[in-house]
């Protein structure tokens, strides 16, 4: 995990129409760090996730990567350096999980079929699911989707993961093993944007957590800062309202 | 004679039957399967590209698609099939010979694309936008994440309606003998019209008939099987479906539910 990078955000802006979701945002996450990003629903979070690797173009502003500006990277490379994770996993429901997994490594990385399985089972065994690698997507449980769908994001080897409220589409009891997983990537030097609501996650498991509200980072800092010593009334009002 | 013996012996003359037989199974059904499975082909991959045309952000790709699919779909197949096969039989002429499947062949696929492109457009359309967008995460190209995640998914969608389609091809594959078919090339239906017309007895066309359910029945059976399978995944006793997961996640964890 020894390639891991830095992400800054530098005043990006955005606008669908007459709806500005982002108005300048800032955002600092050293190398091998996690950051959080806590806020109100229709604050700008999952926005602000997808400017990092582009999946939404911002209007003004920059994203750096390794203190480099990515934007004007060819996209489809810059993703295969950025993991992405989802609320609603998105396996590919057609193919097995072991599939799933070697899908990218074959048709992007050219890896021959027999090294893209073996990168496939290493990553799949990491998340706990070497025996499921036949099984298809919609035999799993929510929990056990979003694990592979972590392996199939770890398989590239990313330098960055990005997490867009990976647990909230879960049954509660199978929360904890998802979070115990980012938790474990976390230690291993893996530089994280964590956008969640778990707010135990983001006191125990972040180095940064960023109260994004109304499209800007209202307040950032050391989790303990940020939820013991909340400056803005705002924060201290949303988390009034989830802790 | 009573109606109903008449009845009998005009649709179920046994000897009619028997004498035509041995030209359907020889010369008719080989030729309505050149027909019927080269404009599947050929109708298959023309509806593919007027569905990814017709889904296109380019204006100049989504239009035609838009208006072949209702020129195509909107013309009777008679009339699409006669103003190919004899428009084009000059040129067919001098490409192919005297032969008029190749035309008949092109006008089947022309009409069946039309209705195949519509079909995979509404499967391609139903597959979530989420889909592209985690393939697009992986590094996949617009393009790489259609072929590879978001088509594969989509015709899976739409296979009975696709068939359905094969079907009503096959059927129309009885059309090209207004192009005037030597009797090599007559297919099922037009050496069936053929005897009737001799004898004056309707049991050939009657068995030519019998000759187009025994292929399109079981083509239905077929892919609602298939369908099945592609539904649940391989039948080997493995849970079916998320419900059957949700309530096995719960019983591990002991939770009542």
């Amino acid at each position: 995990m020894n390639t891991s990078v830095s992400v800054s955000l530098r005043d990006v802006h955005l606008a669908f129409g007459a709806n500005r979701v982002l108005r300048g945002v800032d955002l600092d996450v050293p190398r091998g760090a996690t950051a959080c990003v806590i806020g109100p629903s229709g604050s700008g979070k999952s926005t602000l996730l997808r400017t990092i690797n582009r999946l939404i173009e911002p209007d003004r502003g920059d994203v750096l990567l390794d203190g480099r500006s990515v934007l004007g990277d060819d996209p489809d490379r810059l993703r295969q350096r950025v993991g992405m994770v989802f609320q609603q996993f998105n396996l590919f429901p057609h193919m097995s999980v072991l599939r799933n997994v070697t899908l990218a490594l074959r048709r992007i990385r050219k890896l021959p079929e027999d090294e893209a399985v073996a990168v496939a089972r290493h990553e799949l065994d990491r998340v706990g699911l070497a025996a499921k690698a036949d099984a298809r997507p919609a035999q799993l449980s929510g929990g056990q989707q979003q694990r592979v769908a972590i392996a199939r994001a770890l398989a590239l080897q990313p330098q960055v993961m990005l997490f867009d409220e990976a647990t909230s589409a879960l049954d509660p009891e199978l929360v904890k093993g998802v979070l115990s997983l980012m938790a474990e990537l976390s230690a291993g030097g893996m530089t994280m944007v964590v956008v969640t609501h778990e707010m135990g996650f983001a006191r125990e498991v972040a180095d940064t957590v960023a109260f994004m509200d109304r499209g800007v980072v209202l307040e950032a800092g050391a989790p303990a800062a940020v939820f013991e010593a909340a400056e803005h009334p705002r924060l201290r009002q949303f988390l009034s309202q989830v802790l | 004679m009573d109606p109903l013996s008449t009845l009998w012996e005009t649709f179920f003359d046994w000897d009619s039957m028997r004498e035509a037989l041995p030209e359907m199974l020889t010369v008719g059904l080989p030729n309505t399967l050149i027909l019927a499975v080269s404009a599947a082909l050929l109708g298959s991959v023309l509806g593919m590209l007027l569905a990814v045309a017709g889904i296109s952000r380019t204006r100049w790709l989504r239009w035609p698609a838009r208006v072949y699919t209702d020129v195509f779909r909107g013309l009777p197949a008679a009339a699409t099939i006669l103003l190919i096969g004899v428009g084009l039989a000059p040129l067919g002429m001098e490409v192919w010979g005297p032969n008029p499947y190749p035309l008949g062949i092109l006008a089947l696929s022309l009409i069946a694309a039309a209705y195949i492109g519509e079909i995979f457009r509404s499967g391609i359309q139903s597959v979530e936008a989420a889909q592209v967008e985690a393939a697009r995460a992986l590094g996949f190209s617009w393009g790489e994440a259609m072929r590879v995640v978001i088509i594969p998914q989509g015709v899976r969608r739409v296979l009975p309606a696709w068939v359905n389609q094969l079907i009503a091809l096959i059927k129309d594959s009885s059309l090209v003998y207004f192009l005037g078919l030597l009797a090599s090339q007559r297919e099922l239906f037009r050496i069936g019209q053929d005897y009737a017309a001799n004898t004056g007895n309707q049991s050939a066309l009657l068995l030519a008939g019998l000759f187009y359910l025994a292929l399109t029945v079981p083509l239905t059976h077929a892919v609602n099987w298939i369908d099945r399978r592609l539904r649940h995944g391989r039948p080997a006793g493995a849970p079916g479906d998320e419900d059957d997961d949700l309530t096995l996640a719960g019983a591990v964890e002991g939770s009542p539910r």
